[in-house]
């Protein structure tokens, strides 16, 4: 008989949302000078949560000048110890505020409460407390101890918190002060943050929030006033930024797309193997830049893999975000539904062999249901773009050597993975495997103590440990 | 035809040593991280409302209901016993439990009190729960369980022998076993604890299965770990393989440290993502357990009425 679950919806009562947000800027939340405000909506119903105010150049002109005040008067002068407690109690309250922050982003962003309750929030707040422990010890990181200035930082929708803190958390610890753009679909969670940074007492300017769209990040980015770009989104817009800032003595790191080769040997664990495939792309409705989004099988398990595949991909749970029992979200928004929906209609032209695991959609909201390929070639543009969403592309190789080549053969090179029981087979490929990170018999595991960055096509810079103060120090 | 390819491969591999170690070695490999990230995912599943009181109830009629000590007496049998037959005597909608599981010399007195009750007797046997005898001892330890009117035997396997790789012996000695039991089931535990590897346990299950084994059963609850989530998911795994297979099902029993219904309900969350529900009946799963019963019915009262009641209301085993 089966076993049918019954809705667990998490309560909403622990978020407020307000009508309408304005921009956060020197300590206090204002009024845009100009521009109509945008809507944010809830993907999973289409239900419009607020209004939020769009940046224009006024507004930016006014956050790059609160941060460059704070940093000249207050934050690049305060001492890394003094720093340190700002960004402990910005940890400690985003830890208070953990089910408020991961019910928020679930409904600003789609994705599923089980991840944004077990994943992106506790990542957020460890970010906090692991660079609020190298503020004082930057003597010892040996890249200096002179902060840039202002940073400009502009973020992606898939994880909006976390890539706040992945900003924010080292520029802070460095003595840089920041104005961060959210993006224009998921910008909630970085307005609650700046309440944080005002219940923390950060002083004013410290951080300062710009909400808006392309145009804001534009602005910001090309604002003569900062010295640091930061930037995590798509290599098109990252090309953009690139050539905005040559010529300028701005430093630049920029995260950009992916399209990871999992790479399963015949000798892998393969139940395991199966839940790292899935855990790979499905994670996030596969809006993740290092998502797995290419298989690479070994051809003599293929099969069995794949049957192993699509019985597993049978008992995703796919459906309301803020239930608990949620595998795979709501898709951010109509615009990426329908770039996911081309792609897999280019993969079917093409000739490669759609499957997609059995589920009811909801008849509101943004869904996609998880889908794989098969027969799938390099030159496939299936195998070649970011999708960006739940698609997996699924190729097979013969040797290992075939297997390195076809996982390079990207202009990306964000991350790969590699399922294998063998140790010295992990070394081997790791070694060749052009990519920024390199997961051994795991997949999207992420930790602050660990640098991510690309090669490639998928950026320059690195954030996460030591390696990521480098962006913030001058030297 | 379906039991037949599972006898043609244990012919096959019965014969050599060699053979059948090979097949063992050449099962894919468990990762450790892997399977306890997995369970430990599973184990945030909500169950709420109608899918708890469902899952409940079943776990109830799952429950192999177990006294296995020194001090065991037929009066205690007997209360057993009733309570497996009626374990909530206020309410007569609570189902029966699976079995009641105890040491051989205990068995006429539990065949005495369940007879016609539809509840299975269990008798563990082979020398439980070391297994250190002498198999001529072992195989009359199960007939004799078996001609008091035992129709199900825990039997424990060889560990020493599996650990030593001597994997042929410990299958003979699960086949002889099979056979004393004639018509009763044979549940083999693997004593998961001392084998420590899930690379083992995958090992055992098939050897287990292969060697005729109609339930695979993690411990004997004497040794610590017993039953854990990823174990259990490891030989769920193996079973659902092994049919895939042979066409031959085989069930699973983790027993020993389950005492929660919060516990049970994710083993059913397990079996239910893993093997699906072919797996979601006391055919073939059941929980080795004693205190998990009143835990079981104390949240079913609770779900009834909305109120918890004390542990003075249920009665101990």
């Amino acid at each position: 008989m089966a076993f049918e679950y019954a809705p667990a919806p998490e309560s909403r009562s622990v978020v407020d949302i307000r009508p309408e947000y304005g921009l956060f800027i020197d300590g206090a939340f204002v009024a845009a000078v100009d521009g109509e405000p945008m809507k944010t909506v809830d993907p999973a119903s289409e239900e419009v949560l607020a209004e939020v105010a769009q940046a224009g150049p006024a507004d930016v002109d006014k956050a790059v000048a609160a941060a460059r005040r704070a940093y000249e008067k207050v934050w690049g002068r305060m001492p890394g110890a003094e720093r340190a407690k700002y960004l402990f109690r910005i940890a400690r309250i985003v830890q208070e505020r953990a089910r408020e922050l991961a019910v928020l982003e679930s409904i600003d962003n789609g994705k599923p409460i089980r991840e944004s309750r077990d994943v992106d929030i506790p990542l957020v707040a460890a970010h906090f407390f692991y660079y609020a422990g190298w503020a004082d010890k930057l003597a010892y990181a040996g890249f200096g101890t002179t902060p840039l200035g202002v940073a400009a930082q502009v973020i992606p929708w898939n994880f909006p918190l976390l890539m706040l803190a992945w900003k924010i958390a080292p520029a802070l610890a460095a003595g840089n002060t920041v104005v961060l753009k959210p993006a224009e679909t998921t910008p909630l969670t970085a307005l609650v943050f700046a309440e944080i940074c005002q219940q923390a007492d950060l002083p004013p300017g410290v951080v300062n929030i710009v909400t808006g769209a392309g145009d804001t990040g534009r602005t910001l980015v090309e604002h003569a006033g900062v010295d640091k770009v930061a930037f995590t989104g798509s290599t098109e817009v990252g090309r953009q930024i690139a050539r905005s800032v040559a010529g300028t003595s701005k430093r630049v790191t920029l995260e950009l797309g992916g399209k990871a080769a999992n790479i399963v040997f015949d000798d892998a664990a393969l139940d395991q193997a199966v839940e790292g495939i899935v855990n790979g792309i499905f994670f996030n409705q596969g809006h993740v830049c290092c998502a797995g989004s290419r298989l690479l099988v070994q051809e003599s398990v293929a099969d069995e893999v794949l049957d192993r595949l699509k019985r597993r991909m049978a008992t995703l749970r796919v459906g309301d975000p803020l239930d608990k029992n949620t595998d795979v979200g709501a898709i951010n928004s109509a615009e990426q539904l329908a770039r996911i929906r081309t792609l897999a209609g280019i993969g079917e032209e093409e000739g490669a062999e759609r499957w997609s695991a059995p589920c009811v959609l909801p008849e509101r909201g943004f869904w996609f249901a998880p889908t794989i390929f098969t027969g799938v070639t390099q030159a496939h543009r299936i195998a070649r773009e970011e999708i960006f969403g739940p698609v997996l592309s699924v190729l097979t190789f013969r040797t290992p050597a075939e297997a390195i080549e076809k996982a390079n053969n990207t202009p990306y090179g964000l991350s790969a993975g590699i399922w294998t029981e063998k140790g010295s087979r992990i070394l081997w490929a790791a070694e060749r495997l052009r990519a920024g990170v390199v997961w051994a018999n795991t997949f999207n595991k992420f930790d602050p103590t660990s640098p991510f960055g690309g090669f490639k096509e998928s950026g320059y810079g690195r954030e996460g440990g030591r390696q990521g103060l480098e962006a913030y120090l001058a030297g | 035809m379906e039991t037949h390819e599972a006898e043609r491969l244990a012919a096959e591999l019965a014969g050599s040593p060699e053979a059948l170690r090979t097949f063992l070695s050449g099962l894919p490999g468990v990762d450790q991280v892997g399977a306890e990230q997995r369970a430990a995912t599973l184990a945030t599943r909500s169950i709420k409302t109608t899918a708890k009181q469902w899952a409940l109830d079943l776990a109830v009629r799952m429950v192999d209901l177990t006294t296995l000590e020194g001090a065991d007496t037929p009066g205690k049998v007997r209360a057993l016993c009733a309570k497996a037959m009626r374990p909530d005597p206020a309410d007569p909608g609570c189902p029966p439990v699976a079995a009641v599981c105890v040491y051989p010399t205990l068995v006429p007195t539990a065949v005495a009190q369940l007879r016609g009750s539809g509840v299975h007797v269990a008798s563990v046997a082979t020398a439980f729960p070391s297994g250190q005898a002498p198999l001529a001892v072992k195989l009359d330890d199960v007939r004799a369980a078996v001609a008091a009117g035992a129709d199900e035997v825990d039997m424990v396997i060889d560990r020493g022998a599996f650990l030593a790789g001597r994997y042929e012996e410990v299958f003979r000695q699960i086949v002889a076993v099979k056979e004393a039991c004639g018509d009763a089931h044979l549940k083999v535990i693997l004593e998961t604890g001392e084998l420590v590897t899930y690379d083992n346990v995958r090992r055992a299950s098939w050897l287990a299965m292969l060697a005729g084994g109609d339930f695979i059963k993690t411990s004997t609850g004497k040794v610590a770990p017993a039953a854990t989530l990823p174990v259990t998911l490891v030989m769920l795994e193996a079973v659902r393989d092994f049919r895939d297979r042979t066409g031959r099902q085989v069930g699973v029993k983790p027993a020993g440290g389950i005492r929660t219904a919060k516990d049970a309900i994710r083993y059913l969350v397990l079996i239910n993502e893993t093997v699906g529900e072919d797996w979601l009946d006391p055919r073939w799963f059941r929980f080795g357990a004693s205190s998990l019963l009143n835990d079981l019915l104390m949240q079913r009262a609770k779900m009834a009425t909305g109120r918890y009641a004390g542990p003075d209301y249920f009665t101990l085993d």
